[in-house]
């Protein structure tokens, strides 16, 4: 039913082929005797713009897919294509480079380099893309205002409260300009409200940096909030894809924060 | 990811754990100042070793012979240059000339007749040979009993120590070497000896000038000329010194039992047996050698001297095979000391396996995070390397460190040692700047190779599992 409301989205954005395409997508392991399939045979697609959750319980492989469209792992069978590069066909030296600069990455735990500030935590992929030293100091400041961190710039992680730990890892997904935003329950380990402040700002990036955004959770209460589409995984296969109408609504309605 | 990036965050995470990483060092350390050590004791005593056989004069003496001298036949074969019949006179111009060669330190003619002397009124016969004053830093006249020559001129004589004991009527008993210098040395010091010797006399005839240019065209001069009378004479020689040499195992000047210093013997003009033969061209004061000994200022030139001379058209004899088997010797020793040395590195490398195999199980998640925001495997291989690199490095630096200073007490404690036990002190202990780079560039060398097992696996490691890892 959403088809307009999605092409209404995305022509802000970008041109509607998509940006992530998996198809009979599988991620199989072995555990002792067992073979788990965490992934079994997932068939999606992901426009460009457009922000998606993924949602299932713990065990769903909803993870797994995303670890899939990042690029950190790689699939047992089935391919996914990401701006029309198949992952599966790429280099482990060319899927670091496309984690580098396609994919920025949050997580749970935040996975901020505990020894490193704030400042040095959002300048380390700017080292491994071997951007000249003299820009990364302001690119860093820059990213890490745009999240209201100026202030912080020299505190280690440890230092600081959950949100503004996200919102630097956030800065720091951001730095080397990618399409692709890709968080694993990024509110997990946040209070409700830090939780709404850091999801006010991911939706900021996919409305007016034209990111595609795909969000796993297990709250469906949040992905209703935000995301335009709702995707359902169990036991590692797609159970239900379905447009999220209020959202679009919103989006169509040009309120980019009418949500409570 | 660029070099000092990589420096950069190597040392950061160094700094990380610093007791482990200063262990590891420190263990590495230990492993170059043990090679350093071994290393430098070893060109230490080889440096103490060639220095005393340049003492000695073995290595930096060449003997001129001339060509027409009949007693090298079968000792050289001759390479070209003149036959024997039209080679040149070892004379005293032909001396200065040799001495003036480059790198030569000195020449001087050998000095050597048989001749009686008295002691007591009881008449020995034995060689004479003349030294020259530099032979006073000879090794063999160091350790003379009592003290060398007073000057030049003076009318000295040291003794070699069996010809000591034929003046004191003793015998040495067969097989037992142990001669006791000092004893026999003190009845005979400041006694006196008589030299009887046979004078070569210019007749009065004949111009010293003439005969020089007779010299130098030989034939053109008549017998009236050459002809000299031989006087007997007398000299009184006081003893000064009695040296402990073996007069069969050494060659050169010390190959006599009686010694002289080197001007007096050249003004006494003693008849020599080549005269007889040098009778119809050179028969003059200007004297003819029948050898002349050769110092040059460093072994390795021994060679370059030789050949010139040997173009000036005179047989050279020295021994250069004898200092390259004593250069293989040391060659085997560095083998030896250098494996010893390095075992110690071996044991701290396999501490940087250990710290970092650690640091990559400590640091699993890191790593993960690394690879997650875009390092790649070369990223994180590099990044181990760089911080075994710079243990490795540092480690050098503070091994060469320790191990000069180890070096330097061990010698003041030998030399505290020699000295209680009144010896000259030694230096033992050598760190020439090559060992210095050779020893850090080692240990990089070795760190980083044992960080290729380290650096393998971190870059092997899964993203997914080490981000799962809590």
């Amino acid at each position: 039913m959403s088809s307009t409301d999605r092409s209404a989205r995305t022509s802000t954005a970008m041109i509607a082929t998509p940006a992530i395409h998996a198809e009979q997508l599988c991620r199989h392991y072995r555990m002792g005797e067992t073979l788990i399939r965490a992934v079994d045979g997932v068939t999606l697609s992901v426009k460009a713009g457009e922000f998606v959750a993924l949602l299932g319980s713990s065990g769903s492989g909803k993870s797994s897919v995303l670890n899939l469209i990042a690029g950190l792992d790689r699939p047992t069978s089935g391919s996914v294509i990401v701006q029309e590069r198949d992952l599966a066909q790429l280099s482990r030296e060319e899927l670091a480079r496309y984690r580098l600069h396609t994919v920025g990455m949050v997580f749970q735990s935040f996975n901020l380099i505990a020894s490193m500030t704030l400042a040095e935590n959002v300048e380390l992929p700017m080292r491994f893309a071997e951007v000249e030293r003299g820009k990364r100091d302001s690119l860093a400041r820059e990213a890490l205002t745009r999240v209201g961190l100026q202030g912080r710039m020299n505190h280690r992680p440890s230092e600081l409260s959950g949100g503004e730990q996200q919102r630097a890892a956030l800065a720091r997904a951001l730095i080397n300009r990618p399409q692709l935003l890709l968080a694993d329950e990024p509110t997990g380990n946040l209070d409700s409200h830090t939780g709404t402040e850091i999801m006010n700002m991911v939706r900021e990036f996919n409305q007016h940096l034209g990111m595609t955004v795909v969000m796993v959770t297990h709250e469906r209460a949040l992905a209703e909030r935000y995301a335009q589409r709702l995707i359902f995984l169990a036991d590692g296969k797609l159970v239900g894809d379905e447009s999220n109408s209020a959202v679009n609504a919103a989006d169509q309605a040009g309120v980019g924060g009418g949500r409570p | 990811m660029k070099l000092p990036d990589l420096a950069e965050l190597a040392v950061r995470n160094l700094r990380e754990s610093l007791l482990r990483n200063s262990l590891t060092t420190v263990g590495i350390s230990v492993g170059v100042a043990s090679l350093v050590a071994m290393l430098s004791l070893g060109i230490g005593l080889q440096q103490l070793a060639s220095r005393r056989l340049m003492k000695s004069g073995l290595f930096d003496t060449v003997l001129v012979t001339s060509r027409r001298d009949l007693r090298n036949f079968g000792r050289e074969e001759e390479r070209g240059g003149p036959a024997p019949a039209e080679s040149r006179t070892l004379d005293e111009p032909t001396r200065i000339e040799i001495e003036h060669l480059p790198n030569v330190l000195e020449a001087y003619p050998d000095i050597r007749f048989i001749t009686e002397l008295r002691y007591e009124d009881k008449p020995h016969l034995t060689t004479i040979a003349a030294l020259p004053a530099s032979a006073k830093s000879n090794d063999a006249f160091e350790t003379v009993q009592g003290q060398f020559f007073s000057s030049d001129m003076a009318p000295e004589a040291i003794l070699q120590k069996t010809f000591a004991e034929e003046l004191l009527g003793r015998t040495p008993k067969p097989g037992v070497d142990e001669t006791n210098v000092a004893e026999l040395a003190a009845p005979l010091l400041g006694k006196e000896l008589t030299m009887r010797y046979a004078q070569r006399e210019a007749a009065q005839s004949a111009p010293s000038a003439t005969a020089h240019d007779n010299a130098a065209a030989p034939g053109a001069e008549s017998l009236a000329d050459a002809a000299y009378s031989v006087v007997s004479r007398e000299l009184k020689l006081k003893i000064v010194g009695v040296a402990d040499l073996d007069p069969e195992s050494m060659r050169g000047p010390t190959r006599a039992r009686v010694f002289l210093p080197l001007k007096l013997a050249e003004s006494l003009h003693v008849m020599q047996p080549t005269d007889l033969r040098e009778i119809s061209r050179a028969a003059t004061d200007q004297p003819v050698y029948s050898s002349v000994s050769v110092r040059v200022n460093d072994p390795n030139q021994v060679r370059k001297v030789e050949d010139t001379i040997k173009k000036m058209g005179f047989n050279t004899f020295s021994i250069l095979d004898a200092s390259r088997s004593i250069q293989q010797f040391f060659k085997v020793l560095y083998a030896f000391l250098g494996i010893f040395g390095s075992l110690a590195l071996v044991v701290a490398s396999i501490g940087i396996v250990n710290t970092l195999v650690m640091a990559i199980l400590e640091r699993r998640r890191e790593i993960g995070i690394m690879k997650a925001i875009g390092a790649s495997d070369s990223d994180v291989k590099k990044l181990f390397f760089a911080e075994a690199g710079a243990m490795g490095l540092l480690g050098g630096v503070v091994g060469v460190a320790l191990g000069w200073t180890i070096g330097q007490a061990i010698n003041l404690g030998t030399n505290v040692y020699l000295k209680s036990q009144s010896f000259p002190p030694e230096h033992f202990w050598s760190v020439p700047w090559w060992l210095v780079a050779f020893a850090i560039l080692f240990s990089f060398g070795v760190s980083l190779i044992s960080g290729l097992y380290p650096a393998a696996r971190a870059a092997r490691l899964d993203p997914v599992q080490a981000l799962r890892y809590e």
